[in-house]
């Protein structure tokens, strides 16, 4: 029993970070239809940030102001990145994945010339390094700080979503940007502002990811973002509290997959995914398959028919 | 005499304001522009995935009453209101001409800032966001430093205030078309764009559309595309045909409509008579299709 108290809490940790990084990506490729390869380039930038301040501070004070500055890191990353490139490639999703595929391994290369292919230990305080009695079981302290603040993401980005303009200016986005342009919105501010938060995201789960791992290395955000990817997927991009259920779904999975099939997590989350797909409706034009087929379409070749989003008189 | 050849008559004041496009054809020169045009769009081409789709589009609207944009399916009626917005789809471009709005070239300007010179655009598929409710799908349309007519979208369409609440995708074809209409009439518009605002609407409903646009006209100069040609009859007061991406006949609705080889020509109908503008739209009077 309290193994499986155990593996349950550690699997909705390691969905808690799923979920810090899936809900920018989703947010990001929902409103903007842009796969951004380099949210976890963002991630590990953030993750190194954090160790720096963590390295010199230490204690509660240093994870604070690790927080502050890695998340900040990764917010002033994607808002360079927003503003330097990807605005200038909107409509050209080939490009876009080109681009922001060569950030994900440029940046992680940099990462690895600056502080070595080596993983770097991440200095957890002891106030987090110990573990907790929960039914019987010892889960580590780190597994409930993770699910404590993908619980926080959420509500907050709940809020944003339902409670301001910008909010629903991305809701409305992710169904029909162009339709939100026709009322008069001006979509490339909401563009910055969601990559920024997305950013924030990726920052704050790479610091959190610090925590959960206890080591930083140059290419965590690229493994991480796999999985994030195979929860967007899962979860679709109209529902946050989706993108969560599914996060939680696919940690779960990989956490009991791991342990009882012996080792084979990773490969129980891609047989998930496999049957997420396979069972779901296609051609609803909605769910991120969809979309991304249909970004990758190339528009130039389609026969006009296809190009009108209307399908009706041209 | 083919279509495209035709020379429609001349512009001529009915009984209700008409200065919208003054009859030419599509040879160049346009259709005219009054002083007090709202949008004119003069010798308009746009591609899409290498097609060449409009080939000299020029019009111009009226500052006052409705001025139908009509054609057979696929002439390029709702490819121009989608260049004049900015909303041509990926592979699609403008290649030539120009697009004003009161004066103002908007031709390569972006859709938001178009749109807030004051244009309220129904399209086609009718835009409505069907995950968010009514009463978002109002917000999103508020211009920020405007007056938001709320009143005015109450009193046409009461049934949208009880429903403020209820998701746009939960709505009848009817009901969402009420949606985006009162969007376009929330804000201090110049003009009001509708794009095919009765299709797939049963009768009734294509009725209770038809008198809204008519009240929504009396506010602000409308540019309707429309294929159900009773509609058109009740509510135009000026017409531009396209025949393959060109304006082949511009000028006053109600002579277009009474003339029975003009309609037959180019629109593809045996048109009735107009018995007065007043006539409700019947379902089964629709224009014709590709040829």
């Amino acid at each position: 029993m309290d193994t499986l108290v155990l593996l349950t809490l550690t699997g909705l940790g390691l969905g808690a970070l799923y979920f810090l990084i899936a809900s920018g990506l989703a947010l990001i490729f929902g409103l903007m239809d842009v796969l951004n390869f380099a949210h976890g380039a963002f991630l590990t930038v953030s993750a190194y940030a954090a160790w720096q301040v963590l390295d010199s501070v230490g204690g509660m004070p240093g994870l604070l102001l690790a927080l502050l500055v890695g998340t900040s890191t990764g917010l002033l990353l994607a808002v360079v990145v927003e503003f330097a490139l990807i605005r200038r490639l909107y409509g050209r999703p080939r490009d876009q994945i080109l681009v922001t595929v060569g950030l994900s391994l440029a940046i992680p290369a940099l990462v690895q010339s600056a502080w070595s292919a080596d993983a770097r230990s991440f200095p957890v305080p002891d106030a987090l390094d110990g573990t907790v009695t929960l039914a019987g079981a010892q889960v580590p302290v780190n597994r409930l700080v993770l699910i404590a603040g993908a619980v926080l993401v959420l509500v907050g980005v709940q809020l944003f979503l339902t409670r301001t303009r910008y909010g629903l200016i991305v809701r409305a986005g992710v169904e029909d940007r162009a339709m939100v342009t026709a009322l008069g919105v001006d979509v490339t501010r909401a563009f910055t502002l969601v990559f920024a938060l997305g950013g924030a995201l990726a920052g704050l789960a790479g610091v959190l990811g610090g925590l959960y791992f206890g080591s930083v290395s140059p290419h965590q955000g690229t493994s991480l973002l796999i999985f994030a990817f195979v929860v967007v997927i899962i979860g679709g991009l109209h529902s946050m509290p989706g993108v969560a259920l599914s996060a939680l779904t696919v940690g779960l999975t990989q956490q009991y997959a791991n342990y009882y099939l012996g080792g084979y997590g990773d490969l129980a989350v891609v047989v998930l995914l496999a049957l997420v797909v396979l069972a779901r409706p296609t051609g609803s034009g909605t769910s991120p398959v969809d979309r991304i087929r249909r970004r990758l379409e190339s528009p130039r070749a389609a026969p006009v028919e296809s190009v009108l989003p209307t399908g009706g008189t041209p | 005499m083919s279509p495209r050849d035709r020379t429609g008559p001349r512009d001529r004041t009915g009984p209700r304001d008409r200065t919208g496009p003054r009859d030419r054809t599509d040879s160049g020169a346009g259709m005219g522009s009054a002083p007090a045009t709202v949008l004119s769009v003069r010798d308009l081409h746009v591609e899409i995935g290498g097609s060449r789709i409009l080939q000299g589009v020029t019009f111009d609207t009226a500052p006052g009453g409705v001025t139908a944009l009509l054609g057979r399916n696929g002439v390029g009626k709702t490819t121009t209101v989608r260049a004049v917005l900015g909303l041509l789809p990926d592979g699609g471009r403008i290649t030539g001409g120009a697009v004003t709005l009161d004066g103002a070239d908007v031709t390569a300007e972006p859709t938001h800032r178009t749109v807030r010179r004051g244009i309220g655009y129904a399209p086609e598929d009718r835009g409505v966001f069907t995950r968010l409710t009514v009463a978002e799908n109002l917000a999103l349309a508020e211009r920020p430093g405007g007056a938001h007519h709320y009143d005015l979208v109450h009193d046409l369409f009461p049934e949208l205030l009880a429903r403020r609440a209820q998701l746009a995708g939960t709505l009848s074809g009817g009901q969402q078309q009420m949606v985006a209409i009162a969007r376009t009439l929330l804000n201090d518009n110049r003009l009001v764009i509708a794009d095919e605002p009765t299709k797939g609407l049963a009768p009734r409903v294509v009725t209770e559309v038809a008198e809204v646009l008519e009240r929504a006209a009396a506010r602000v100069p409308l540019l309707l595309v429309e294929q159900n040609l009773a509609v058109v009859r009740r509510l135009a007061t000026h017409a531009a045909v396209l025949d393959a991406g060109r304006v082949v006949h511009g000028g006053d609705a109600a002579s277009l409509l009474a003339d029975r080889e003009l309609t037959t020509g180019l629109l593809g109908v045996g048109s009735r008579a107009p018995s007065g503008r007043a006539s409700a739209p019947r379902g089964d009077d629709v224009l014709g299709g590709a040829h």
